[in-house]
């Protein structure tokens, strides 16, 4: 019970600290959007040149930095790696295509409906749906295989990164790209932003706060405990956008969505059902990759990557609704997965090693 | 008696692991863990089932114990 209270929790300041965020400067319902925030990074760092999607978003630095003192502190800090490193990579891509094709990641699907856009609602149907496939290959004995001990330092290597891009941030590097329009422009000042990232990081670290964790375990064992950190999310968000009067519900007219309901749902059904092969929505592998785990590193990597895949080729929506490019690329990354599924499938490997 | 190794195995293996084992196994079963998430999570399930739970660390590892 103690351990469910401690997720709840967990829950309902990430709810709260989303719609502060949002009152100190982040895009509406975009308090948090571990997706539309590495989308931003890439575009910082020049990967990508969407001109109104470029800034270092201090909360992933802060969620990766959170996670990482906490786990050094509570000696849970362990460098591991090895699990289908390049599997990861691309499957971190096309959530990332999915999450675009959406708008946000699983994270901001939640807060988008705790801010009265229903379109968010065709997204949960389509990340449940992504689970469930997932799951089917779960149970078929699906597995990126195991990860195994490595030297610390490839640990460390993220959250060094991380503190790095923080250092680029304060000092105002000429180099680097920043939005003057749009949501890039659109942030918290750095210090509140970092702050929030660093409180959540700690406490996702803590009680394995997981998007994709909560449907999945409901489904496979009739679980309920990350669930409840899901659904403390939607209500004390939901409460704090009520209260802040950024409360606005209808299907038209959301901020930074678009009501296309068959590419909404499209979008985060590829996104659930790759998030479950990699053991965790993106969130979750930020923090994962904060204590040590280089197949979550990779997997971000992957993600950053695929945004600027994104941005670069067309393929991400904006509030007009998406694209061509970008509903072929679903498709196409859906193909992907359903082999990625197969071929990592008791079924397939047996014979293989038969 | 055979020990499940589900170290280094991403979530939701370990538990599915688990899961699987009592299907051979139902009322004792021992896995083993390298991280604080899996040895929570299969704590868990092993408790809703009604197993007694116990644990042993074995260097950087756990090994969990359920019986009935």
């Amino acid at each position: 019970m103690k351990e469910k209270r401690s997720i709840i929790f967990a829950g309902a300041v990430v709810g709260i600290l989303s719609v502060l965020l949002v009152y100190f400067g982040n895009p509406t319902n975009m308090g948090f959007c571990i997706a539309c925030f590495l989308r931003d990074i890439a575009g910082g760092i020049g990967l990508h040149r969407a001109g109104v999607v470029q800034y270092i978003r201090p909360e992933v630095i802060g969620l990766v930095l959170g996670a990482f003192i906490v786990s050094i502190k509570n000696k849970e800090f362990k460098t591991n790696g090895g699990s289908s490193p390049f599997t990861r990579f691309v499957l971190g891509a096309v959530v990332m295509i999915g999450a675009l094709m959406f708008l946000g990641c699983p994270l901001r699907m939640v807060l988008r409906l705790a801010g009265g856009d229903l379109n968010a609602l065709l997204g949960i149907g389509g990340y449940g749906v992504g689970i469930y496939l997932g799951v089917l290959f779960l149970n078929k004995g699906f597995s990126l295989k195991r990860s195994y001990k490595m030297p610390s330092i490839e640990g460390y290597i993220f959250p060094g990164i991380n503190i790095g891009l923080l250092i680029l941030l304060i000092s105002g590097a000429g180099f680097l790209f920043f939005s003057n329009e749009g949501p890039g422009s659109m942030h918290a000042p750095i210090w509140i932003s970092l702050g929030a990232g660093l409180i959540v990081g700690w406490l996702a670290q803590r009680t394995r706060l997981c998007m994709v964790g909560g449907i999945r375990d409901m489904i496979l064992f009739k679980d309920s405990h990350l669930i409840s950190g899901f659904v403390a999310i939607l209500i004390f968000a939901f409460a704090g956008n009520v209260f802040m009067g950024y409360f606005n519900l209808g299907f038209v007219d959301q901020p930074i969505a678009h009501s296309d309901g068959l590419w909404n749902f499209m979008g985060m059904l590829l996104a659930g059902w790759g998030s479950v092969l990699l053991g965790g929505c993106p969130m979750r592998q930020l923090i994962l990759a904060g204590e040590g785990n280089t197949d979550s590193a990779v997997s971000v990597i992957g993600m950053v990557a695929g945004a600027a895949i994104a941005h670069n080729f067309g393929l991400a929506s904006s509030g007009a609704g998406p694209t061509v490019n970008g509903q072929i690329a679903v498709m196409i990354s859906l193909v992907l997965v359903a082999i990625i599924s197969a071929a990592n499938s008791e079924f397939a490997t047996r014979r293989a090693e038969a | 008696m055979n020990i499940i190794d589900a170290r280094g195995m991403s979530c939701p293996q370990p538990v599915l692991m688990t899961k699987n084992a009592l299907k051979k196994s139902p009322d004792i079963v021992q896995i083993l863990v390298d991280n604080e998430t899996a040895k929570g999570n299969i704590e868990r399930y092993l408790s809703h089932e009604g197993f007694l739970v116990e644990f042993q660390n074995q260097d950087d590892d756990i090994l969990i114990m359920g019986r009935k």
